[in-house]
């Protein structure tokens, strides 16, 4: 079995781009395949987070979703991951919406949301890649969990 | 404390209500005030640290926090309320801390005598978003009885960005089912508009990262993310973006004109916070619920939908 090819963050944009601009008749009869596209191209950006993080990704599935033990994988020790989340979650979410009813009236718009969800992941994770620190101000409460590892003594 | 009871809260704005989200600002309090609810403000209330502090020394945000708190419970509130993202986590966080965590329960007695002031100790103040706030003091029901100006022809994306909900575990009070919020699917935003009269989209970049903490520092990945957020909004058919925190609001204002600046790229979408959005529906001017301070010049849409 030949190991598909691994998309880099550049391409899952430009690749996303290519999908927003298509013409709803060139989506809509390839729902089925875009589906599974659109959920590949979202591991390839775990993939490559924990890639650069020279860490073996799972071969592992989340509720039957490769993508969702990848984020859990990526999430250990990095709080920030969890500020996607959700966005993994609605990745998988509308993976199965198109997949459920590919020929259904709002399949075109479908694909396009999840391309735009996928394009989030991408961005996000894209921005860690180049600024490790991105999303460990806000959402993450890194040092919640490093009290919770390491007690300190912090003087006052 | 039980739901309905928060038709008098203590209010702390925290800073950015007093700079960038002064609009957030003067329509929280309208709403307050056209829906019959006392917010008295925290008397010489401090920075809640933002975002920057607990980088630096977590326990010192801690003790931010719990100073506020503090203050709130000599006051004679058992509830404070706060319309930033940013200062709701952080006081979550500080009772969060202060339960589970004995070195800043230790540096925040120190620091509190220290200062002068009651040490704060957690289970005494029940911290509460505006969300919250308007839902439970008011409700849907009410709501829909006082609107004079209805949003309906307004299509929405709520978008509650990642502070409100994250992380899970200092939030006990959300995921307990019916009529509690959802850290995963939040909808107090929906649910209000939706009384209000707004057609909510189903957006399903809620709660994605705009990259707000890097706005300044890493500002090309901030406006991709933003770009991202407003073209998903305008793919789900929305003319509005609703906000619920400040850094979200200017966030998304700033990189909407950065993006068409830097990367060509134009969006139509219009960005107002929840509250100024709700006080229209109430009856309240435009002006008074400082949609003129916006960046984001929704005038025209409003004029469009009756509301200005």
């Amino acid at each position: 079995m030949t190991e598909r090819h691994r998309r880099s963050i550049d391409e899952i944009e430009d690749r996303t781009d290519q999908i927003l601009t298509a013409a709803e008749a060139d989506l809509a009869p390839r729902a089925p395949a875009l589906a599974d596209e659109l959920l590949a191209m979202g591991e390839d950006v775990l993939l490559a987070w924990l890639a650069a993080k020279g860490q073996t990704p799972t071969t592992g599935t989340v509720e039957g979703f490769r993508l969702l033990a990848l984020h859990r994988q990526a999430a250990r020790g990095n709080p920030s991951f969890n500020a996607c989340r959700e966005t993994c979650r609605e990745a998988v979410w509308h993976h199965n919406l198109i997949r459920l009813d590919p020929t259904g009236p709002d399949t075109a718009r479908n694909i396009r949301l999840g391309a735009m969800v996928v394009r989030h992941l991408a961005l996000f994770v894209g921005g860690k890649l180049e600024s490790d620190g991105l999303g460990e101000f806000c959402c993450s409460s890194r040092p919640i969990r490093i009290a919770e590892q390491t007690p300190s003594t912090p003087q006052a | 404390m039980a739901d309905g009871d928060y038709k008098k809260v203590a209010y702390y704005p925290g800073c950015a209500l007093e700079g960038s989200g002064h609009a957030y600002n003067a329509s929280t309090k309208a709403v307050g005030k056209e829906l019959g609810l006392d917010l008295v403000e925290i008397e010489n209330w401090n920075c809640c640290g933002a975002m920057e502090v607990k980088n630096i020394d977590p326990k010192i945000q801690t003790y931010l926090s719990a100073r506020n708190l503090s203050i709130t419970e000599e006051m004679g509130f058992d509830t404070v309320m706060a319309p930033c993202n940013g200062c709701y986590h952080n006081l979550k966080k500080a009772e969060y801390d202060l339960s589970h965590d004995d070195a800043s329960v230790e540096v925040n007695d120190r620091l509190s005598k220290k200062a002068g002031h009651k040490t704060y100790e957690p289970g005494k103040v029940e911290t509460i978003h505006a969300l919250d706030w308007i839902k439970k003091a008011v409700g849907e029901d009410e709501i829909r009885r006082r609107v004079k100006n209805s949003l309906n022809g307004i299509k929405v994306a709520n978008y509650y960005g990642c502070m409100y909900t994250r992380p899970r575990h200092i939030f006990p009070e959300k995921d307990k089912g019916p009529g509690s919020e959802s850290t995963a699917k939040p909808h107090f935003m929906d649910d209000i508009l939706a009384a209000a009269g707004a057609q909510n989209v189903d957006f399903p970049l809620k709660t994605a990262c705009c990259g707000g903490a890097h706005s300044l520092s890493d500002s090309d990945t901030s406006t991709k993310l933003v770009l991202n957020i407003l073209t998903t909004a305008e793919a789900c058919g929305a003319d509005v973006i609703a906000t619920e925190c400040p850094t979200c609001h200017t966030g998304l204002e700033m990189h909407q004109i950065r993006a068409e600046k830097v990367l060509g790229r134009k969006t139509n979408v219009k960005i107002l916070y929840f509250t100024q959005l709700l006080g229209m529906a109430l009856g309240l001017s435009p002006n008074r619920v400082a949609v003129q301070e916006n960046f984001s010049d929704a005038r025209p849409l409003l004029k469009e939908k009756g509301l200005a």
